[in-house]
Parts: C-alpha cells; sequence; structure tokens
C-alpha cells in the first residue's frame, strides 16, 4: 500500500515542482493575506477626534483632560466655548465625542459628592462609539478612583480608610486587551481552512476534468492509496502554511506566544485532516471545477464567518450555534488562541481537539467510501 | 470463431457479458447486450456517438456498475472481483489521459508504479513502451508537447506495461490522422498475436476491417455481431447485386415489392438490389426488368461495405442477432 502512496505522492511532488507558479500562488496570497488582516482586523479605537467643553476651569478638570489625552484613544481637537459650538463640531463631524465638564466639578469632587460629567457621543458608527464610550468609562473609572484615593489621603491620619467597593477588572493572558492578539490566531485558522479546502478539492476535481482520474481509476489502487497520495501534499501544505504564518504573527505583529508548540502542532494536524477531509468531500460531489468552485464558496464562507473569529458563537441563534458543532475553525481557533495566549495544555483541550479528531474520521472515511462511486458515474 | 451468446460459456472466452444493461434515469444507455470475446481476438465495437459503446467498456472495466446483468473479464466477475478485473486489464480512452506536466519517462514510472511492475522488469518494459510508442530520445521530452500519435501511442504503452490480459481501448483513434492510426492498428494486431485480447470502439468503418469480429451497436442493442465477411455477405439479409439498367426509376417500380426481392434501392447510375439467394438469381431479375421493357445492361453480385450493412441494420431495427 504505501508503495503506490509513494508513487502518488512521487507524482505530486514533480507536478509541484515543475508549475512554476505554484509556490506563489501558495505563498504570496498567503502572506498578503496574513499582513492586510492583521491590521485591519481590528475592534481598536485610537484617535477619536473629541471636543471639550470645560465650564469648571480648575486643576482637577484640567487633570481628567489630561487623563483621556494621556490614553492615546482620543485627540482633543477643539476646546470649545460653550455647548452649541460643541454641537456645531459634532454636527460637522470635527469630533465624535463630546465632553463637557461643568461649573463646581472640582468643589463637588473636593467634598466628596458625585461629580457629573456630561459625554455626547456621535452614534452614526455605533460600534467606534459603543467602544470609545468603553473606554471613556475607564479613564473615568480610573480618575475617580485616584481623586477618591487623594482625597482618603488627605482626610487620613487617625481617620479609617474610606470604605466602598471598587469595582476591578483585571484581564487575564491579554492584558492590555490588545486585540490584535484575539485576531491573529483568528486568521491563521481561517486563512488555512480556505486555502487548504480548495487546494484539495481542486487538484482532484481537476485530475477528473483532464482524464487522468479515469486512467488512474480503472488501475488495482485502492480510493485510499489514492486518496493518501493526493491529500498527504496538503497536508503538509497545510503544515507549512500554519508555520508560516505563525511565524509573521509573531515576529512581526508581535503575538505573545505563551504556550506548548507540541499542543499547537498535535491540533493543528487534527484540524488540517478535517480540512483536507471537508476539501475530499466537495470533490466527490464536483465534477468540475465550476462546481468546486461553487461548493467551495458555499462551504467556507459560513465556515469562517461561523467559527467565532470574529463574532461570539453564545450570541448566535441555536440553529446556528449547533451548526458550529460541525465545524472544524471553530474547534481550532479555540486551540489556537490558547496555545498562544493562555499556555494551556491538553488537559483542557481535549474535548476541542476530539472533537476535531472525530470530524476528520467521519469525513475521510465518507469521502474514501464515495470515492470510487461517485467517480466513476 | 462463431460465438453466438447463446453457446455455454468457454474456458477460452477472455470477456463475456450477459444482458448487460445500464440505465442512467429514464435512459437506457445499453440493453441486455450479450457476448463473448474469445481469448486474443481483436473485437470492434462499432456504432453511432452515443450507441452505448463507452458505457459497455466502463461497465466492464468496473468504471460503472451495471443496472442489470453479469460480466466477467480475464475470468473475474465484474461487480464481485472488480480488483482482480482491474489487475488484469488495459484501459485507454478517447480522452487523453496522461499527466502533460510529466516527462514521457515518469508517465511510464508512474503508471508502473500504480500497477506495481516488479521493480526488475520495469526498466525493460518502459523501453519497450517507449520504443514501440516510437519515442527512443525523447523519454525526457513532456507529454504535452508531444504530438497527437505519440499521445494516443504513449497512452497504449501506459496502459500495457502491466502485461494485462485483456485491453479495452476506448475510441482510441479519434483524432488522430489516418498514418497515425494505420501504426496504432498495427501495435494492436501485435499484442493481438500475443495473445492479448482487444475490445476496441470505433466510429470509422474502415478500422472495421481491422478487427477479428465486429459487434454493431446501436442505441444500446447489439444489432449483429460477426466477422467483416460474414457482415459483408450476410448482413443484408440475401445477396446484393449491383445492376445497369434503364430507366432507373420505372426499374425500381418493377423490383420493389416482388417476390424474393428484399429491398431495391437507386445507387448512383445504378440500381443495388438485395434478393433472397434460395428463390431469386441474376437471371431472374433480368427476365423480370425485360418483362417490364426495361434495357438490362451488366449485372453482378456484389459485396456492401460495412456501411451499407450497417445502414441497413440500424433502418430496419432489427433485433438482436448473430451472423455467420
Amino acid at each position: 500500500m504505501f508503495g503506490r502512496v509513494g508513487v502518488m505522492l512521487v507524482k505530486e511532488l514533480l507536478q509541484l515542482r515543475r508549475d512554476r507558479s505554484a509556490m506563489l500562488r501558495l505563498i504570496v496570497p498567503l502572506v498578503v493575506q496574513m499582513l492586510m488582516f492583521g491590521y485591519a482586523a481590528t475592534f481598536t479605537v485610537h484617535h477619536v477626534p473629541t471636543t471639550v467643553l470645560d465650564l469648571d476651569r480648575s486643576a482637577p478638570s484640567r487633570g481628567l483632560v489630561s487623563h483621556f489625552v494621556a490614553s492615546g484613544r482620543f485627540d482633543v481637537v477643539d476646546e470649545a466655548e460653550s455647548q452649541k459650538q460643541l454641537q456645531s463640531d459634532i454636527d460637522h463631524n470635527v469630533a465624535m465625542i463630546g465632553i463637557v465638564i461643568h461649573a463646581g466639578f472640582a468643589r463637588d469632587l473636593g467634598n466628596g459628592k458625585t461629580a457629573p460629567l456630561q459625554v455626547i457621543v456621535d452614534g452614526t458608527n455605533s460600534n467606534t462609539a459603543l467602544i470609545a464610550f468603553g473606554y471613556i468609562n475607564q479613564i473615568v473609572a480610573q480618575f475617580s478612583a485616584e481623586e477618591v484615593a487623594a482625597l482618603a489621603r488627605r482626610v487620613a491620619g487617625a481617620a479609617r480608610p474610606p470604605t466602598g467597593v471598587t469595582l476591578q477588572v483585571v484581564p487575564w493572558f491579554n492584558a492590555g486587551l490588545e486585540d490584535t492578539w484575539f485576531f491573529i490566531p483568528g486568521i491563521i485558522g481561517s486563512l488555512t481552512l480556505m486555502q487548504v479546502v480548495s487546494l484539495t478539492a481542486f487538484a482532484i476535481v481537476r485530475e477528473r476534468e483532464v482524464g487522468t482520474l479515469e486512467q488512474i481509476l480503472v488501475s488495482p489502487i485502492r480510493s485510499v492509496e489514492f486518496i493518501l497520495g493526493k491529500t498527504v501534499p496538503f497536508f503538509l501544505i497545510g503544515l507549512a502554511d500554519i508555520a508560516l504564518v505563525c511565524a509573521i504573527g509573531i515576529l512581526w505583529f508581535k503575538v505573545p506566544f505563551v504556550g506548548d508548540p507540541m499542543v499547537l502542532l498535535v491540533g493543528s494536524t487534527l484540524f488540517l485532516l478535517a480540512v483536507v477531509g471537508m476539501g475530499l468531500l466537495l470533490s466527490t460531489y464536483s465534477h468540475t471545477q465550476q462546481q468546486a468552485f461553487a461548493l467551495n464558496f458555499f462551504f467556507v464562507n459560513p465556515f469562517f464567518i461561523l467559527s467565532g473569529f470574529a463574532f461570539p458563537i453564545a450570541a448566535m441563534p441555536k440553529a446556528l450555534q449547533w451548526f458550529t458543532l460541525i465545524n472544524p475553525l471553530r474547534y481550532f481557533l479555540v486551540v489556537i488562541r490558547a496555545v498562544f495566549l493562555k499556555g494551556v495544555g491538553f488537559s483542557v483541550l481535549w474535548p476541542d481537539l476530539t472533537a476535531m479528531a472525530a470530524l476528520a474520521l467521519v469525513m475521510l472515511t465518507v469521502s474514501v467510501s464515495r470515492f470510487r462511486a461517485s467517480m466513476s458515474a | 470463431m462463431s460465438a453466438n451468446p447463446a453457446e455455454p460459456a468457454s474456458a477460452d472466452d477472455a470477456v463475456t457479458a450477459e444482458d448487460l444493461t445500464k440505465r442512467f434515469g429514464a435512459f437506457t444507455a445499453v440493453d441486455r447486450l450479450s457476448m463473448r470475446i474469445a481469448r486474443g481476438e481483436v473485437m470492434g465495437f462499432i456504432g453511432p456517438n452515443g450507441a452505448g459503446k463507452s458505457t459497455t467498456i466502463r461497465m466492464l472495466c468496473g468504471l460503472v456498475a451495471p443496472s442489470e446483468g453479469r460480466a466477467s473479464v480475464a475470468g473475474f466477475d465484474v461487480g464481485s472481483q472488480a480488483q482482480r478485473v482491474r489487475e488484469n486489464i488495459g484501459y485507454m480512452s478517447q480522452k487523453f489521459s496522461l499527466y502533460g506536466d510529466l516527462t514521457v519517462r515518469e508517465n511510464l514510472r508512474f503508471f508502473a508504479g500504480i500497477y506495481r511492475v516488479p521493480a526488475s522488469e520495469v526498466a525493460g518494459r518502459m523501453q519497450y513502451a517507449v520504443s514501440m510508442a516510437g519515442l527512443e530520445g525523447q523519454e525526457n521530452a513532456r507529454v504535452a508537447t508531444l504530438a497527437g500519435g505519440w499521445k494516443q501511442r504513449l497512452a497504449l504503452g501506459c496502459a500495457i506495461l502491466h502485461r494485462p490480459p485483456v485491453l479495452f481501448l476506448d475510441e482510441p483513434t479519434s483524432g488522430v490522422e489516418p498514418e497515425a492510426r494505420r501504426r496504432f492498428w498495427d501495435l494492436i494486431h501485435d499484442l493481438a498475436a500475443n495473445g492479448v485480447t482487444t475490445l476496441v470502439s470505433t466510429h470509422y468503418m474502415d478500422e472495421a476491417e481491422y478487427c477479428n469480429r465486429i459487434a454493431l451497436i446501436d442505441r444500446g442493442k447489439l444489432i449483429a455481431i460477426g466477422s467483416p465477411s460474414e457482415l459483408r455477405q450476410r448482413g443484408l439479409g440475401g445477396v446484393l447485386y449491383e445492376m445497369e439498367c434503364s430507366p432507373l426509376g420505372a426499374a425500381l417500380e418493377a423490383l420493389h415489392g416482388a417476390p424474393g426481392i428484399l429491398e431495391a434501392a437507386i445507387f448512383g447510375d445504378r440500381l443495388h438490389v438485395v434478393v433472397d439467394p434460395g428463390t431469386t438469381h441474376a437471371p431472374d431479375l433480368t427476365e423480370r426488368l425485360r418483362a417490364h421493357g426495361i434495357a438490362v445492361g451488366a449485372i453482378r453480385p456484389t459485396l456492401p461495405t460495412l456501411e451499407d450493412v450497417f445502414v441497413h441494420l440500424v433502418a430496419r431495427g432489427l433485433e438482436t442477432r448473430s451472423v455467420g
């Protein structure tokens, strides 16, 4: 059996080597997309144009504004003199956020009273607005915590420290909540899925179109031998893909890799088996490359969107959540993110690894059993 | 040489088909086809496009499962022993099916490997295939750069690397120039001389003459089977006379439907008449025409072309039968 698989592998490698543009086709789109998406796929908001209307003109009010500026999230583009001017800035898209510090801000703070702060948000781009609003909350919370502490120090001495509960949010694994760290591993998985599924499906359908497949099917080769010979190269290409884009993620985008490479290798292997199996399955339903293209489009895009890459699975309707259970990318994203950022191992990731192994087994088995019948019809 | 399907199977039969049927939905591509091909025989499969030739060959190769009926190839059942069948056949189709981006040598080595030709014999057999295809010195040329005739002979070379006793060739010469077709048939006869059984389909009537026997197939049915000369002698169901006479129209009218006359048709400036050889002979024809005041010139028995026979049989929509 290994004899014929070996013969198939030699043939595939010869064809790959002879195809001068193959390396170009395999590597360039991957690297370019990795770089593009690495920069583009982000929810982070920087330098939001902001207009400040400081009616208090006190040290604390200036302190608060400097907190905004220091965060890097907000650029104060205008210091308004009136509510009307602030309004106009937002109407004319000069500013997206308006911060109004009312007179008496410093006095209320000094008395330990609640000092109201008005924030006006342009909701046209609801996503950015929401995120910016989140930052504002953070900054204000931090500012008020500092003020409370300062106040406590001033009135300290024999007095007991101020009581009260402070909500403390401590992000783990990604302390800076850098969403690049979240997205890069996701991009690695998604790009691999797209490339390997289509490569596998097309390679087989092309042989079918040319007629070489028929010539092989009249030979005593077994389905499993042919399929192994045809898919092992794509499996290896997939592994190289993952290694390459991981390297870009780590070296270029500086995503930390705190986990065990071995766990990632096992995860990648199971993921690729499932993905290659999916490509094979598509090829058994395609007589022409056009059909393969249509099927590829029909399956790969939902697998991408419904993977948890960007949109949380928990927020999807139940039916779609069930669909994600047969999505190998869903499990691989869990694994690759966990390995990159959390450093957890098999003891935590085994359910996802098992799920991918099961999917791979089912898809490969069905493909092999369908193979001769579907190819010769 | 006679191989009536009703005859019991002979140990010498390399291929047998019994009531082989293939339906695609409501369409019957092959309809209860039965035939036997003796060992070492070159059987020609003749019929128009879509007659069911390819489907029959693909069923015999195990590429397509029959809807009904059975077949055995090289002594193995096509349904239950598909793997053994595949080990014992060579197949080549009109669809050129070598790897164009690989060289002559790489293609041969690939197929030798797939068929597990023993390592000690690979070099010798590859050499044989190369010289058979006339590709000496071109072993490192990419197959895509070869001209049609060479590609086709190389494809045959690849198909016989494992020395299969049975060869299925599905329109192997379609689209190949006449000179190359001739050479290709020489190769088939060389193989037959070594005991290889060949079923070869073609729609070139001239190629039918190169076969030991011919199976005529139309709309999925076997309509006649026999050697080329048998078919030409008896395929029309009588003896064909070519007559010079005048006027032709009146002559046709005089003969049409007369007793002993099976068929009459104007053929250029002559009349072609098929008669029942048991009751009617040349003098009877002359007599009848003269009685109608028609001038009769030369009259001689002649053999129809295979094409004539085929057209005749198809037009009559005859039942499956064998001749000879």
